[in-house]
């Protein structure tokens, strides 16, 4: 005798906390052979300003923690997602319709991204910084420091390791994220978060819209307390004009990528949305 | 007479030997605009100084055109050898030139001759001279082995510090191995086509840089050129504002240096004595007209008063008149529409309830100038604390505790600048922390050196000039799976997983859409 399945609702994530969109949308999620899988929250306007104020809350805190306890909460994430590889794999195949084998090597990618970027929580600024031999008595010294909050169109052609790839690097750092999931393919990212409240990830650090990223993504575009956009899922977008929309507030755009090296590892994507501090300090035996 | 006044004391303008009118410099040599020439003054007296030429569309072309084949003939075959020994021969002739520079400079723009002489000069020679040694060492620039030039770059600068934003943005462009058009302000093109002289002793070879004069639509037709590859700009957020929006959705990348509105925070326990000379430093330098002022003044509370009596004091003792005496402290404001925007918002922070003192000095009667003003008992609203005013103007704020300095610090939409001055280390390392500025100074203001990064955050704009961040500016890393030491290198294997599921996911939408603005870019490339 078989079961009756128990289905999920999938909701937004924001401030750590799963709610419905406040508009009460929804829009159907459909396997690739055309089924029924759930009802996705289908974010408004609001739901993006929401997240944006939550991750604002969340920006001291995750920027102000060390770079060790950084990299091991990054590292958590990897842990918990690994014990939770099964979920995943199916979810990817019923979304994707892909085999076992390739849905298997999708959450293994990103396990494993999760880890690369854990590595460098507290090795960048070594990398990136630098002590400056100025032709004076100063101490000079260049770190860089999170942008603040950050927008990202995640990937829209992969269901996990596009999202864990834009994902992971803005939040190294020392960042807040609001991230817009695929719209084909929404339910890793749901069930990414759930993964992220239960990795001593802060409330507020990462905030998940699911829904039209063509009508979320102008109102983070222009959003005045957002400090970088990443547009690397936006190809399919006008991403001319959010570009030019995050000009008004001179944010730090990535314009999109396409194909599979789109938001490859790279230390790049760390810095990107990092602001190098230079200080200054005079020296003196007075 | 009292003992503050001097004997006049010139320094000579026969070391100048300036032409009445100069032309565009494009491919090597100077060429007449096709707009309308203009003449550039000098502020302090209002005197004719040369007739510049104006530069069109057809002339960006043509000065674009020939940095492009200067870019794909001669400097991006060159060795890094070689264009750092270019770079090191400049350096070396502006230090030869030094004074007639300084004197060119204090002249066209106003500044005092004591700081174009003793800081903007020997800073440009310090900028080439730090970014010739990087030509051949672009391995280590922080990209990976073998980075890529990004080819023509355009480059506007302000007219604040005219030779040595030059210099930021001239050196490391060419060390990196790109070629160059520059534009100079409007009102300061002077050191800018000597400096074009300068090129012209040191051999470089013709169209590696190109300056091109003329006003705002010179350097809006030049960062909309489609050769263009890289655009770097200093001066407004306004501008900063359009230039972003202008080069969106096309592969230019951009360095914008925009405007700031830093607080300079003083604790009670600072060293008082060096902190009003910092203060001073900070904000009438070069008569306020730079963009890391410390032009909002946080003064702890308690001692506040003393403080603001101290400075009246010092401002009082502050010379102002002719850019070429040699005892000038406060020299000419650069024109008359920034002298008129200065009085503005000084009307307006009078209508809101400031209190304004202006230091007691004779204003010259011919030229531009503004006795150094302090305003105190101001609002964290009034337009005096929160616009730019990019002049000898200082709103004094308090505070109490630190938390309350770094609120108020950090209440601004710029970031770029700030200043600590304690006796505490600890305080300034935890201050200087939680300041989003991109540079911050501790017991000290307003310094500068080619081997130190700078620039902001948040809308002072992005990118850094100076340093290694700076050479990073003009490179992009070598393209993935070509080069050994790519930072991802040891990732290209795990790409896989990812192909497989683009491959699944069907046609991916759209790509080519909404890109119309490449077009250009795309024809560029064809045409190559």
């Amino acid at each position: 005798m078989s079961r009756l399945a128990v289905p999920k609702t999938y909701k937004l994530y924001i401030g750590g906390a799963f709610p419905r969109s406040e508009s009460g949308r929804t829009y159907e999620v459909v396997a690739a052979d055309g089924s029924f899988l759930a009802n996705a929250a289908k974010a408004s306007r609001k739901d993006a300003r929401d997240a944006v104020v939550a991750a604002r809350a969340g920006v001291s805190g995750w920027a102000g923690a060390t770079a060790y306890n950084r990299g091991q909460v990054l590292y958590r994430i990897a842990e918990v997602l690994e014990g939770r590889r099964a979920q995943f794999v199916a979810e990817i195949e019923e979304s994707e319709g892909v085999s076992r084998a390739v849905a298997t090597a999708q959450v293994d990618e990103a396990i494993d991204r999760w880890v690369w970027y854990a590595g460098w929580a507290d090795k960048f600024a070594q990398v990136a910084g630098n002590a400056n031999p100025v032709a004076g008595p100063y101490f000079n010294i260049s770190v860089p420091e999170p942008s603040g909050v950050i927008a990202i169109i995640a990937p829209q052609d992969s269901s996990l390791v596009g999202f864990v790839s834009a994902l992971a690097p803005a939040l190294v750092a020392g960042n807040s994220v609001v991230i817009v999931a695929s719209e084909r393919y929404p339910r890793s990212a749901i069930s990414l978060a759930e993964v992220l409240a239960t990795s001593d990830v802060p409330k507020g650090v990462v905030n998940v819209l699911t829904g039209s990223p063509a009508e979320i993504a102008p109102w983070l575009a222009s959003h005045a307390d957002v400090n970088a956009i990443d547009l690397v899922g936006a190809g399919a977008l006008d991403w001319v004009s959010l570009e030019i929309d995050a000009a008004d507030t001179l944010k730090r755009v990535l314009r999109p990528e396409n194909g599979p090296d789109a938001a490859a590892p790279a230390l790049g994507r760390i810095t990107a949305f990092t602001e190098t501090k230079t200080v200054w300090h005079t020296k003196s035996l007075r | 007479m009292s003992f503050l006044d001097y004997a006049p004391a010139p320094e000579s303008r026969a070391i100048l030997n300036l032409r009445d009118s100069y032309g565009l410099f494009i491919d090597g040599r100077f060429v007449d605009g096709r707009g309308t020439p203009f003449q550039t003054i000098s502020p302090s007296s209002e005197e004719r100084i040369a007739m510049i030429a104006n530069a069109n569309e057809a002339d960006i072309d043509d000065a674009v055109g020939a940095a492009r084949r200067a870019y794909d003939r001669v400097w991006s075959k060159m060795s890094g050898r070689d264009r750092g020994k270019y770079l090191f021969r400049i350096a070396r002739l502006v230090q030869e030139r030094a004074r007639e520079l300084a004197v060119a400079e204090s002249l066209d723009n106003g500044k005092p001759i004591k700081e174009s002489r003793d800081v903007d000069v020997p800073l440009v020679a310090a900028w080439f001279f730090y970014y010739a040694g990087w030509a051949d060492k672009l391995d280590h620039a922080g990209l990976g082995a073998d980075p890529r030039s990004l080819g023509v770059a355009a480059q506007v600068i302000p007219w604040n510090f005219p030779l040595l934003m030059l210099a930021w943005k001239i050196a490391p462009a060419l060390a990196a191995g790109n070629t160059v058009v520059l534009k100079p302000a409007e009102t300061t093109p002077l050191t800018a086509l000597i400096f074009a002289e300068i090129l012209q002793q040191a051999d470089l070879p013709p169209g590696v840089v190109n300056i091109v004069t003329g006003a705002g639509d010179t350097g809006a037709a030049l960062v909309a050129h489609e050769g263009v590859d890289k655009v770097a700009f200093t001066g407004s957020t306004a501008v900063g504002r359009a230039i972003a929006k202008q080069i969106a959705g096309t592969d230019k990348r951009a360095t914008l240096e925009l405007g700031g509105k830093a607080a300079n925070i003083v604790f009670d326990d600072a060293p008082i004595d060096q902190a009003i000379e910092g203060i001073v430093n900070g904000i009438f330098f070069n008569q306020g007209h730079v963009c890391c002022a410390g032009s909002r003044l946080l003064v702890q509370e308690n001692i506040h008063d003393e403080v603001v009596e101290r400075l009246k004091t010092r401002l009082s003792t502050l010379r102002l008149g002719d850019p070429l005496d040699k005892n000038t402290d406060i020299g000419a404001i650069n024109s008359r529409e920034q002298l008129d925007r200065i009085r503005m918002l000084s009307d307006a922070g009078v209508e809101e309830g400031a209190e304004r003192w202006s230091a007691p000095c004779e204003i010259p009667e011919n030229g531009f100038w503004y006795a150094p003003t302090i305003f105190t008992n101001v609002q964290t609203s009034s337009r005096i604390a929160r616009e730019e005013i990019f002049g000898p103007v200082l709103s004094v704020l308090t505070f109490r505790t630190p938390q309350e300095a770094i609120a108020k610090a950090n209440n601004t939409p710029y970031g770029l600048s700030a200043g600590i001055w304690t006796d505490k280390g600890s305080r300034i390392l935890a201050v200087a922390d939680q300041l989003r500025a991109g540079v911050i100074w501790a017991n000290t203001f307003n310094r500068f050196d080619p081997s130190s990064p700078f620039g902001g955050y948040k809308e002072s704009g992005y990118g850094r000039e100076g340093g290694r961040h700076g050479l990073a500016a003009y490179l992009s890393p070598a393209p993935i799976g070509r080069s050994a030491a790519q930072i991802t290198a040891g990732r290209s294997g795990a790409q896989r997983p990812i192909e497989a599921a683009d491959a699944s996911a069907g046609a991916s939408a759209s790509k080519p859409k909404a890109r119309t603005r490449r077009a250009g870019a795309a024809k560029k490339g064809a045409a190559k």
